[in-house]
């Protein structure tokens, strides 16, 4: 069995076709983790169990048919973002602490469709603002390294159980790093695709212009097998991009000789810790023994994508978040004397703080007056740094760097000082203000056994080729296997 | 031309939403049907549940765009949709999704007529835009015992807003753009007028000012859905105005409601508490793109549009402009004269136009009806004008056939003329028959006549007439007695 929680999705499909094993038993075993382990981690918010088996009895009925797909019985569980029809849907939130949604998400919809098996819904910070979990109504997840860390976030939640071995693969969502960073801290990979690749219908929106679910999974083989399943074209959002489909599993025998890896000068300049320094340095040089070649290049306004994001995705956030008015659906409060009340009591007791920061801070920066100056002036900034990487790019094939500056922290280090908690987005939030595909790679250990992941970025749809080139290194290293103690 | 009130010049704009004829919601695929049960034409989309994203409906385009080309307005290549915020309870996603710095159509114009017959002056109004936005839902404060009941049917309903400069100069003005507006999205079919159902709905902008200075401050009386409100409703609003400035009361911006059973406007909020919308680019929806082919492939589908059809129907047919105008104030209208023509020909344009303009809009008048529910056919109308023109019937018996017309449709004029005994007897023996029996019958109004007394002429004819029930040609009688008498 410990074999099996540590099994690629290759093997485990394998094993389910071949009727090694039944897709009823393969949900029992991670079913029993759940209950024995999500209490020291608390990784999931809603565990189904009736739902999860009955899905997976489906599942078998599939394979016992004979013509399943690589995804029939694998379990796999959502960031509580994406609507799961019948199931709660709380966004980490007081605010949708009592929403069981009505529909399922399109990634949901197309994972059902392909067999998946649903292990239940996971914690992340409140409406995904956060970089360590800790926001969420529900508590905070722990990190299953060290649970005096937190995981990273927003979808710690995902993290966590992914690396306790309680789900082999789980979805997240990436609209500032909330994939890559707890991927990074939890020794797992994660990929935030290109905008656009993977519909966001059903997917609650927290910044619409940069959000983008993905796979977290062990291996980039993995994310690769998952992203064939949610990528695609959806008419039900309107940003979602009408492409043929890929198969992102293609490119997984690239071959790294030759290879141009883009070092930018920003990424390793100061602030980054040492540990985090010395596993990056290492993982250039087993690219560099396959035949890379590293070059240096520059995204010269790199240091403006914190500012520019903490405008772009508040702003966004604050409109996207005045449908929680306790009108329709989700919390309202006990007690209101007029309409007023009822908003300003529903919505003060619905959410929490760093939400609520962060919804002033973006009607402040919409306000009359104030619009040039902020929203407009980070726009244009967006399109400097995309601008930036299609320069990089035409003297690299990728860019390679830290994912996070350091390792995961303690609970409760950065929650006092917001500033410092965004300034762990530094090396990510740059990809989604252009839009590009980044993932995360475990790349070691720093102090205190604590993973370190490698970040990967591409040009827009390079996804498959960066997943190969990702899957080459863990061909040579052990990093993604490694499971934390007391897991197992 | 500028009338002033009491020395001040009236400066007045209108905003106008008219609902989009399209089979589904701008922003979803939920019908817009009027008149279901609360809350059951409201989807997920509608009712803004976590997650949902809105698609554009591009029929509400084609609308928009059709409007454009009918006004000859320029039609954006890139136009952007934006949110606009503000809490209320029947504005589910707590913003609208409008057009804001980037409207879909801009510029262009509409062409009115002010007053009527001989005084009546064509006035052109400029257009600043029109652009696309979702309706909200409604609050129902009635029947809920001092609570407020919901309802997101209307949630998501296509609108074209359509923004003039502040042209106008006078409430008669403003209800004649108005009009010509209501008229001409009708005629282009991208919206059925309903103003009773809040189909079209106008918000006016008023101001005062002395003639040759700056724009006065204006007040905005909102929601009027009918003609008549929007002309009360303005002169109550100059009225008040210029009292207040003759009282040296500046004029404070703000918006008003206007109460149709008091006829005042009351302010309902002031600029101090207007709302900052926040408007940004709705980052769900891609910038709308309108192509050229788009706009030729709509353009091909477009009907004629009143300006050009006025202007044949001056050239063609003959018709006065005053004609003109009043036949293509409405599609029907126009229509049924167009088909009618075809049928009595275009000699018989003056009298169709005639018909409409006089029998036709009198009864709809008396009757309370739109010329939609016009209960003769344009074929019924022309073979009635036919007869009249080959004196088959005279215009007093043509009447006589229009109200059999009216009140048995189906049966032709031709029909009712030979049901009834309405032909003219032309026979001029049987018509002299006739007068020989009147004359013997009228002894001392003949030897009143021949003593010089005209007025017993026509008695005589009176008599003759009513011998053959009002069928004989007057001309033909008169013609025929007068030799008889000069025997």
């Amino acid at each position: 069995m410990n074999e099996l929680i540590n099994a690629s999705l290759r093997d485990i499909s394998r094993a389910l076709t071949e009727r090694r094993l039944s897709a009823v038993e393969l949900a029992t075993l991670f079913l029993e983790r759940i209950e024995r382990l999500n209490p020291t981690f608390n990784a999931f918010i809603t565990v189904e169990p009736d739902k999860t088996l009955a899905q997976a009895r489906a599942a078998d009925a599939r394979l016992a048919s004979g013509n399943a797909g690589p995804l029939v019985g694998i379990p796999l569980a959502y960031k509580d973002i994406f609507c799961t029809k019948g199931m709660l849907t709380s966004c980490g939130s007081n605010m949708l602490s009592n929403f069981v949604a009505p529909y399922d998400a399109h990634v949901v919809e197309q994972l059902s469709n392909a067999g998946i098996v649903n292990l239940g819904k996971l914690n992340m910070d409140e409406f995904a603002m956060g970089s360590s979990t800790e926001s969420s109504f529900f508590g905070p997840t722990k990190n299953p390294w060290d649970v005096t860390r937190v995981p990273g976030g927003s979808s710690g939640g995902s993290a966590a159980a992914v690396a306790a071995r309680l789900a082999p693969v789980a979805l997240g969502t990436d609209t500032g790093g909330s994939i890559r960073q707890p991927a990074a801290m939890c020794g797992l990979t994660g990929i935030k695709p290109t905008y656009g690749i993977v519909s966001r219908y059903g997917m609650v929106a927290y910044a619409s212009s940069l959000d983008q679910g993905g796979p977290m999974a062990k291996s980039a083989a993995d994310c690769a097998l998952v992203l064939n399943g949610i990528a695609g074209f959806d008419q039900r959002d309107s940003t979602s991009l009408d492409r043929p489909a890929e198969d992102y599993t293609r490119a997984l025998g690239y071959s790294i000789k030759g290879l141009r890896i883009g070092l930018p000068r920003e990424f390793f300049a100061d602030g980054m810790d040492d540990e985090v320094r010395f596993a990056i340095d290492e993982a250039l040089n087993v690219y560099r023994s396959l035949g890379a070649e590293l070059v240096q290049v520059d995204l010269p306004n790199s240091e403006l994508s914190v500012p520019a994001y903490y405008v772009v995705a508040p702003a966004e956030a604050s409109s996207n978040l005045s449908r929680f008015d306790g009108v329709r659906y989700g919390y309202r409060a006990p007690e209101y004397r007029d309409l007023g009340e009822l908003y300003s009591r529903s919505r003060a007791q619905g959410f929490g703080a760093e939400v609520k920061r962060r919804i002033m801070v973006g009607t402040y920066v919409l306000s009359h007056g104030y619009y040039d100056a902020y929203y407009l002036k980070a726009q244009k900034l967006r399109r400097l740094i995309a601008e930036d990487f299609r320069n990089a790019f035409a003297h690299c094939d990728v860019i390679m760097g830290p994912t996070s500056p350091f390792v995961a922290f303690p609970i409760g280090a950065k929650t006092d000082d917001p500033v410092q908690m965004y300034l762990s987005d530094i090396y990510t939030v740059s990809t989604n203000l252009a839009g590009l595909p980044g993932l995360s790679i475990p790349c070691g250990f720093g102090a205190g056994n604590l993973p370190v992941g490698l970040q990967i970025l591409g040009p827009w749809f390079d996804e498959a080729r960066m997943l190969g080139i990702a899957h080459q290194y863990q061909q040579q290293t052990d990093w993604h296997l490694r499971m934390p103690g007391g897991v197992a | 031309m500028s009338m002033l009130i009491n020395g001040y010049e009236v400066v007045i704009g209108l905003e106008t939403h008219a609902q989009l004829q399209t089979q589904s919601k701008i922003f979803s695929g939920a019908s817009i049907a009027f008149g279901a049960a609360p809350n059951v034409q409201a989807c997920a989309v509608d009712i803004a549940l976590p997650g949902v994203l809105p698609v554009l409906n591009r029929e509400a385009v084609v609308c928009a765009i059709k409007f454009g080309l009918a006004v000859g307005a320029t039609i954006a290549p890139r136009s952007i949709f934006a949110r606009k915020h503000y809490f209320y309870p029947d504005l589910p996603k707590g913003y609208q999704i409008s057009q804001f710095e980037a409207p879909v159509v801009s510029g262009g114009g509409l062409d009115c007529q002010v007053g009527a017959g001989d005084t009546a002056i064509r006035k052109h109004v400029r257009l600043t835009r029109a652009h696309l936005e979702e309706d909200a839902g409604k609050s129902l404060h009635e029947d809920f015992h001092g609570r407020t009941g919901i309802d997101l049917n209307r949630a998501g309903t296509p609108l074209l807003e359509i923004v003039t400069e502040p042209d106008m100069r006078s409430s008669a003005e403003a209800v004649a753009y108005a009009r010509a507006l209501h008229a001409l999205v009708r005629w282009i079919g991208i919206c059925d007028g309903n103003m009773q159902e809040g189909s079209f709905r106008c918000d006016a902008n008023v101001s005062v000012r002395r003639p040759g200075a700056e724009l006065g401050t204006r007040r905005e009386i909102k929601n009027l859905n009918s003609f008549r409100f929007l002309q009360q409703a303005v002169d109550y609003e100059i009225e008040w105005q210029i009292n207040e400035l003759e009282e040296g009361r500046a004029i404070q911006q703000a918006t008003v409601l206007f109460d149709p059973d008091t006829g005042e406007t009351r302010a309902m909020r002031s600029k101090e508490d207007a709302h900052d919308y926040r408007y940004f680019p709705d980052p769900d929806l891609l910038p709308l793109a309108i192509s050229p082919e788009w706009i030729a492939s709509v353009k091909s589908g477009l009907p004629e549009l009143p300006q050009s059809l006025r202007h044949r129907l001056v050239t063609e047919y003959g018709l006065s402009d005053y004609d003109a105008a009043i036949l293509t104030a409405q599609r029907e209208m126009a229509d049924f004269f167009l088909r009618a023509v075809t049928i009595a020909g275009s000699t018989n344009a003056k009298s169709l136009a005639n018909w409409l303009q006089g029998e036709v809009a009198a009864r709809l008048n008396r009757e309370e009806r739109e010329f939609d529910k016009v209960p003769i056919s344009p074929e019924q109308l022309a073979g009635l004008v036919l007869r009249i023109a080959d004196q088959t019937i005279s215009n007093s018996i043509g009447r006589k056939v229009f109200d059999a017309l009216w009140q048995h449709s189906g049966d032709s004029a031709d029909e009712i003329i030979e049901k009834q005994g309405f032909r003219q007897i032309t026979d001029s023996v049987a018509v002299e028959r006739l007068i020989d029996e009147v004359l013997a019958a009228n002894v001392k109004s003949v030897e009143e006549f021949r003593a010089g007394k005209e007025k017993a002429f026509n008695a005589l004819v009176g008599q003759v007439m009513k011998a053959t029930k009002g069928t004989a040609n007057p001309q033909q009688v008169n013609a025929l007695l007068l030799a008889k008498l000069k025997e």
